[in-house]
């Protein structure tokens, strides 16, 4: 186990405040509408924030993250005259008017005598001239990416009305090796793909992380040639404990969202069927028991229901029942199989992989089965992971030569890009914003 | 060792004995009354060593051992798609495997289930599962006891072919007899 690296980050978080150093303007004149999926992205001027090198980092890394978004378009604006190096003047808005932006984000970057780095941002509708936002973040220096993500979703949520998805991480498997002998470590990463770090050797087969909503804690499998675990690590202390011994496989685990239940797959003598380990009691209670596959559980927000899919239909279909696995009900009816169920923070749509005519899918549909779309199509795309805005997918697409890599696509599927991180990785988890 | 690697050696190994069963026939033997003389054959020179020794005969390996089951008996039997229920063509192997293990009783096994990539990765570890399970069923229908075997599933973590068609796919929806322990 290597978490130094991972623990000096967690660690790191330190009380990170924010104070509004300006009431904002009830009324924006400039909106993005991220459920008609940015047909148009809307142009917007991203300055270097005045106070040196970390000013530019800073005001960079906003830049990827709006862009990676596609609801954004930040204009390269040098040569700009109006120089912003005072965040407390009003920027000179027919120069930011002529580079074609319609919001300016400015700011300026201080660091104290005792270390500690002040942020002061504003965002502007440049053609109302009205200030949108003005926000202060005061932060240790070492921290400065995570006051970028802040400032990021605070941007985001001010002009799309959504929560922000920026100040996030996500947990995945890292790959290496030919396709025969996969090496898979288990990684967490910040969401643009920075920071990653690496927790496991590639000693073992790990899978499926998942993160609980705490984002203290992460549950995953290994498989290793004398058997499978389910483990579950807590970020903050490094400590591993597993969900206990059964005789056969075991996988696919998932925290309920109040992070107090943990539900996975038992199989014995072939058969698989859902459990749930009660992380208090450490019972686990068996809710599934018909003879066909039933895995892939994801409890509801409000923890009172599990979405998974089973082929006791005859082929993989999606299933809902309530948590004590009363009340099954098929909610998939389409042609092709339907695996890999994963409810929405918000609880309004179920995400899903679907496989049909020799190709994959990520797709979502309400919890009830209406409204079926599908939101990409590959060799193979699968495991969709939720931001935790419930309005983006992260997912693994793997080419048919074998190349796994991290994919995003926003709920309309008109958003699909690469993901941040350039290297070999599939099962993607997304965790909730951080604290 | 993959299918592949398998079939290559067990050709090699019959490729080395026709080998040397043609060697054995062309081999010049001491003169003497059983091949009658045509008249325009020359004298039979007097007997010499050949330049060449005779090619040596596979022996193959030792009975028990784990090459012995991977070659002589085959360790993979093959599925159809989303299925696990025993193929036709897969029963005489896995009877092969029955009868070796009754021989060898101090042997134990692992089965290995495996899926192709053609589904996702949760719903593939309890397929490979299955698969594991009906060819351990099998057995202990032939008699092994069931404590000997124990099941894994390595879902599609472990494909033998990285082809992306039919071909590789059916290589790749398998169950492997991995032997564990107690072989010579």
């Amino acid at each position: 186990m290597n978490l130094k690296p991972l623990l000096a980050a967690m660690s790191a978080v330190l009380a990170m405040s924010c104070a509004a150093i300006v009431p904002t303007v009830a009324r924006a004149q400039i909106e993005v509408d991220i459920d008609k999926g940015a047909v148009k992205p809307l142009p917007v001027a991203i300055p270097a924030f005045s106070g040196g090198g970390r000013g530019a980092d800073i005001s960079q890394v906003i830049s990827g993250n709006l862009e990676r978004s596609g609801l954004f378009q930040p204009l390269n604006v040098q040569g700009v005259a109006d120089q912003l190096t005072d965040v407390n003047v009003q920027p000179r808005f027919p120069d930011w008017q002529a580079t074609g932006a319609q919001a300016l984000i400015n700011g300026q970057v201080t660091v104290g005598a005792d270390g500690v780095l002040r942020v002061d941002f504003r965002l502007w509708d440049t053609f109302s001239q009205q200030q949108l936002l003005g926000l202060q973040f005061t932060s240790t220096a070492e921290n400065w990416r995570r006051v970028a993500h802040k400032i990021s979703d605070a941007v985001y949520e001010r002009l799309t009305g959504e929560k922000g998805y920026f100040d996030t991480r996500v947990a995945f498997v890292a790959e290496s090796g030919s396709k025969m002998a996969r090496v898979k470590k288990l990684a967490i990463m910040d969401q643009d793909g920075a920071n990653p770090s690496y927790i496991t050797d590639g000693s073992y087969i790990v899978m499926t992380p998942r993160f609980s909503a705490t984002s203290q804690e992460i549950t995953y499998m290994a498989l290793r040639p004398t058997g499978s675990s389910i483990y579950l690590l807590n970020l903050q202390t490094g400590r591993t404990e597993t969900v206990g011994k059964f005789p056969g496989m075991v996988f696919a685990p998932r925290f309920s969202p109040d992070g107090t239940k943990v539900a996975f797959s038992v199989e014995k003598g072939g058969n698989s069927d859902i459990y749930v380990l009660d992380l208090r009691s450490r019972a686990s209670t068996r809710i599934t028991t018909d003879p066909a596959i039933d895995t892939s559980p994801s409890f509801s927000p409000d923890g009172s229901k599990i979405v998974f899919n089973s082929d006791r239909g005859g082929q993989a279909q999606l299933y809902v029942m309530n948590s004590d696995g009363s009340g099954v009900r098929r909610i998939s009816y389409g042609g092709g199989r339907y695996t890999t169920p994963v409810w929405s923070p918000r609880g309004d749509f179920v995400a899903f992989t679907k496989q049909t005519g020799g190709q994959f899918h990520i797709g979502v549909m309400r919890p009830d089965g209406g409204d079926e779309r599908l939101l990409t199509t590959s060799y193979l795309d699968e495991g969709p992971t939720w931001a935790p805005n419930g309005r983006v997918l992260m997912f693994s697409r793997e080419s048919s030569s074998g190349n796994s890599r991290l994919w995003t696509v926003d709920v309309t599927g008109r958003i699909l890009r690469a993901a941040a991180y350039q290297g070999a990785a599939s099962d993607p988890a997304w965790s909730p914003l951080l604290d | 060792m993959s299918f592949e690697t398998n079939r290559v050696v067990r050709l090699a190994l019959i490729g080395l004995a026709a080998a040397s069963l043609a060697a054995c026939a062309s081999r010049p033997k001491p003169a003497g009354p059983v091949a009658p003389a045509t008249p325009s054959q020359p004298t039979a020179p007097p007997y010499t060593q050949p330049a060449v020794p005779p090619s040596p005969v596979d022996q193959g390996p030792l009975p028990g051992t784990v090459q012995d089951f991977v070659i002589n008996i085959g360790e993979r039997v093959y599925f159809d798609t989303d299925q696990y229920d025993i193929r036709s063509d897969a029963q005489p192997t896995l009877t092969a495997q029955a009868q070796w293990l009754n021989r060898y009783p101090a042997v134990r096994v692992r089965i290995e289930g495996n899926a192709d990539e053609r589904g996702t990765r949760e719903y593939n570890l309890a397929l490979g599962a299955r698969r594991a399970n009906a060819v351990r069923e099998f057995l202990v229908g032939q008699g092994v006891s069931g404590s000997r075997i124990e099941t894994l599933s390595y879902g599609k973590e472990r494909p033998i072919d990285p082809g992306t068609n039919e071909d590789a796919w059916a290589k790749n929806r398998n169950a492997r007899t991995a032997i564990t322990d107690g072989a010579r």
